[in-house]
C-alpha cells in the first residue's frame, strides 16, 4: 500500500545495508534524486542491479556503496566509459566490486520473470559468445517439446526497485509514459518498491492502455520534481547532455570525484539543495 | 564531383548506401545511428529504425545522443517495453538488418565490446553486451561500421560478445544461430564481405584514394582482396549534404554531432 513520504524517509524505511538494489529507467527517468539519497545515508554492500548503470551506479560506485553490479551496458551513453564503474573493476576503488555480467535481453526477461514469479527465464541468445564461460549463471535447457537446447538464466528479484515517473495521485496510484524501459518489471518483481514523481495529481486521467502502477504494488511515492536530472522525464524537462558530458572529466579522477560527491550529494540537505547547486556559477564552471 | 570529403563521410555515406529502402533496421547508437538516419533522410525514407530502447518506426530529427533520447520515441510509430522489444520483434524475427559497432574485430567478424585483455584482470573494461549479442544472432543480416585501425582489427579478439562467424566455415550454422550473420564491415578505408566459403572478411571494395598498404597496415591479420575488388564511389553531393545537415542540426540541438561513440 503506497505512502506518501518524504525520500528521505523512503530510502530510510526501504533500503538496507546488504539490500539487492534495482533503480532502473532507460536513459529515460532515471531515479537520481533517490540514488542520491542513498548515498547520503551511506548504505553499504548493496548488490545493485540495472540494465544500464549509467550516471547513478557510477555515483553510487564511486561513494563506495556497493559490492556487487549486475547489468547489461556499463558504459556512459554517447560519451564513453563510466570511470567509477572502470576504476571498481579494474583496480578495486574505493573497494572491490563482483560483477554479473548479462545482455539486455536476459536482464530485461530476467525481470520479467522476477515479476511472474517464475526461476528463470529462456532465451535465444549467448549462442556462440564467451558470456557464459564467464558467468556460471548463464546455463542452458533442453526444450521437453522439441528438444532444443536454449540458454536459461536466473530470475531477477530484487529486495527493493526504485523508479521516478511522472505522476501520481492522492493514493499513489502511479503513471509513466515515453520510453517505458522494464521499470514496471522491475517494481513488479520486487519485494518492496519506491516511487519518486515529478508531481502529485488528483486525478491521473490515464486512458484505458496505460502503464499505471497501481498504489498496492507500491511501498512509498515521494514527490521529487526534476528527480531524473540529468536524465530526462518526457512531457517535463530534457535530459541535460551537457552534464552526461561533464561527468566524464568530474569522474575520471578520483580526487575530483570525491571533492563532487562531497560539495553535490552529501553536503547538500536533499535534492532541491542539489539542484540550486546547478545553478551557481561557481560550481558550473568545475564542469567546464 | 570534386567537392572534398573526410574518410569518416566516406564510411557513413558508404554504410548508409548498404541499407535497402523499406528494410526493417536493428540501430546501436553511435555511427550506426548515423548511418541509419542518413540512409532514411536520403534514399530510404521507408526504412523502419528500431531502436532497443523501444521506439519502433523512429524518425529523429537530429541524432539522438543516447539510445533512448526522447525524439526517438516522439517520432516513433508506437514505442513498446525493452522485454517486448527483444522478445516479439528481435528474437521473434522481425528485423531484416542489425546495425552494429564494434571496439574488437576479428577476421570471421567477430565482435568484442566487453573487455580488453583477461575478463577478470582486464586491462580495458568496455561496456559490455547490450543488446548486440542477440542482434548478432537473430538479425537476419548484419553490417558493422567500424574505424579501422590495428587496434581495432584484431588477429583474435579477446572476448566473443557478439558472434559473427566464430571459426569460420559453417561454424555459425552448426552453433545453431538463426541470422546469416555479417554481411559487410563498413570502414574508414573500404568494405569488407565474408569470403563464402571461408567465411572470412575479405576486402571487396576499397574507397577512392585508399591505398591497398594503407588497409594492409590497418588490419591485424593477413589481409585478403578480392579478385574483383572495386572502387567504391565517392559521396554524392546529394549524399554529403544530407550527412552535412544532418550533423549541423544535431550539433546545433545538443552541441555535439551525435556520434561521439
Amino acid at each position: 500500500m503506497a505512502e506518501w513520504m518524504t525520500l528521505a524517509e523512503a530510502i530510510a524505511a526501504h533500503v538496507h545495508d546488504g539490500d539487492t538494489v534495482a533503480m532502473e529507467g532507460f536513459t529515460h527517468l532515471i531515479p537520481f534524486a533517490a540514488g542520491h539519497e542513498v548515498i547520503r545515508q551511506g548504505r553499504r554492500n548493496l548488490s545493485l542491479i540495472r540494465m544500464t548503470p549509467d550516471l547513478i551506479y557510477d555515483q553510487l560506485i564511486g561513494a563506495g556503496c556497493a559490492s556487487r553490479l549486475t547489468f547489461s551496458w556499463g558504459g556512459n551513453p554517447g560519451v564513453g566509459s563510466l570511470h567509477r564503474f572502470r576504476d571498481a573493476v579494474e583496480h578495486d576503488w574505493p573497494n572491490p566490486l563482483a560483477i554479473e555480467e548479462r545482455s539486455h535481453s536476459d536482464l530485461a526477461n530476467a525481470y520479467v520473470a522476477g515479476a511472474a514469479n517464475l526461476p528463470f527465464t529462456v532465451l535465444r541468445g549467448y549462442t556462440g559468445t564467451d558470456y557464459p564461460r564467464v558467468n556460471p549463471q548463464i546455463r542452458s535447457i533442453t526444450c521437453p517439446f522439441t528438444g532444443e537446447v536454449l540458454a536459461a538464466t536466473p530470475a531477477v528479484r530484487p529486495d527493493v526497485a526504485v523508479i521516478h515517473a511522472q505522476k501520481a495521485d492522492w493514493k499513489g496510484n502511479v503513471l509513466l509514459w515515453g520510453i517505458l524501459g522494464v521499470q514496471k518489471e522491475a517494481v513488479l518483481s520486487a519485494k518492496r518498491a519506491i516511487v519518486t514523481v515529478e508531481e502529485r495529481v488528483p486525478s491521473l486521467d490515464a486512458p484505458p492502455n496505460a502503464c499505471i502502477l497501481p498504489h498496492w504494488v507500491v511501498s512509498a511515492v515521494c514527490e521529487v520534481p526534476r528527480g531524473a536530472t540529468p536524465s530526462y522525464t518526457h512531457g517535463y524537462y530534457e535530459r541535460d547532455n551537457a552534464f552526461y558530458r561533464a561527468w566524464d572529466r568530474i569522474s575520471r579522477d578520483r580526487e575530483r570525484f570525491r571533492a563532487w560527491l562531497e560539495r553535490h550529494v552529501l553536503e547538500t540537505v536533499d535534492f532541491n539543495d542539489y539542484l540550486a547547486l546547478q545553478h551557481d556559477p561557481r560550481v558550473q564552471a568545475v564542469y567546464q | 564531383m570534386n567537392e572534398p570529403y573526410t574518410s569518416d563521410e566516406m564510411m557513413t555515406v558508404a554504410a548508409a548506401r548498404m541499407l535497402r529502402n523499406g528494410a526493417v533496421c536493428f540501430v546501436g547508437i553511435g555511427l550506426p545511428s548515423t548511418a541509419a538516419n542518413l540512409a532514411r533522410l536520403s534514399h530510404a525514407p521507408d526504412a523502419v529504425l528500431v531502436y532497443e530502447s523501444g521506439p519502433i518506426g523512429a524518425k529523429p530529427p537530429v541524432l539522438p545522443l543516447s539510445i533512448g533520447d526522447g525524439n526517438l520515441a516522439e517520432t516513433a510509430d508506437t514505442v513498446v517495453s525493452t522485454q517486448e522489444i527483444f522478445r516479439y520483434w528481435l528474437q521473434g524475427g522481425r528485423i531484416d538488418v542489425g546495425f552494429l559497432g564494434a571496439a574488437q574485430l576479428d577476421r570471421f567478424a567477430n565482435i568484442n565490446t566487453t573487455v580488453v585483455g583477461p575478463y577478470h584482470k582486464p586491462t580495458v573494461r568496455l561496456p559490455g553486451a547490450g543488446g548486440a549479442p542477440e542482434i548478432s544472432s537473430s538479425a537476419r543480416e548484419v553490417l558493422i561500421v567500424v574505424k579501422q585501425s590495428k587496434r581495432t582489427f584484431v588477429e583474435k579478439v579477446d572476448f566473443v560478445t557478439s558472434a559473427g562467424f566464430l571459426t569460420g566455415g559453417n561454424a555459425r550454422e552448426q552453433a545453431g544461430l538463426s541470422g546469416n550473420g555479417p554481411a559487410a564491415v563498413i570502414t574508414d578505408l573500404c568494405i569488407m564481405r565474408p569470403d563464402p566459403a571461408t567465411r572470412e572478411l575479405t576486402v571487396t571494395s576499397i574507397h577512392r584514394g585508399v591505398t591497398r598498404e594503407k588497409i594492409v597496415a590497418s588490419t591485424g591479420w593477413h589481409v585478403y582482396f578480392a579478385e574483383r575488388c572495386e572502387e567504391t564511389p565517392g559521396p554524392t553531393l546529394a549524399e554529403l549534404a544530407a550527412l552535412r545537415d544532418l550533423k549541423a542540426r544535431t550539433a546545433a540541438v545538443h552541441g555535439t554531432q551525435g556520434d561521439a561513440e
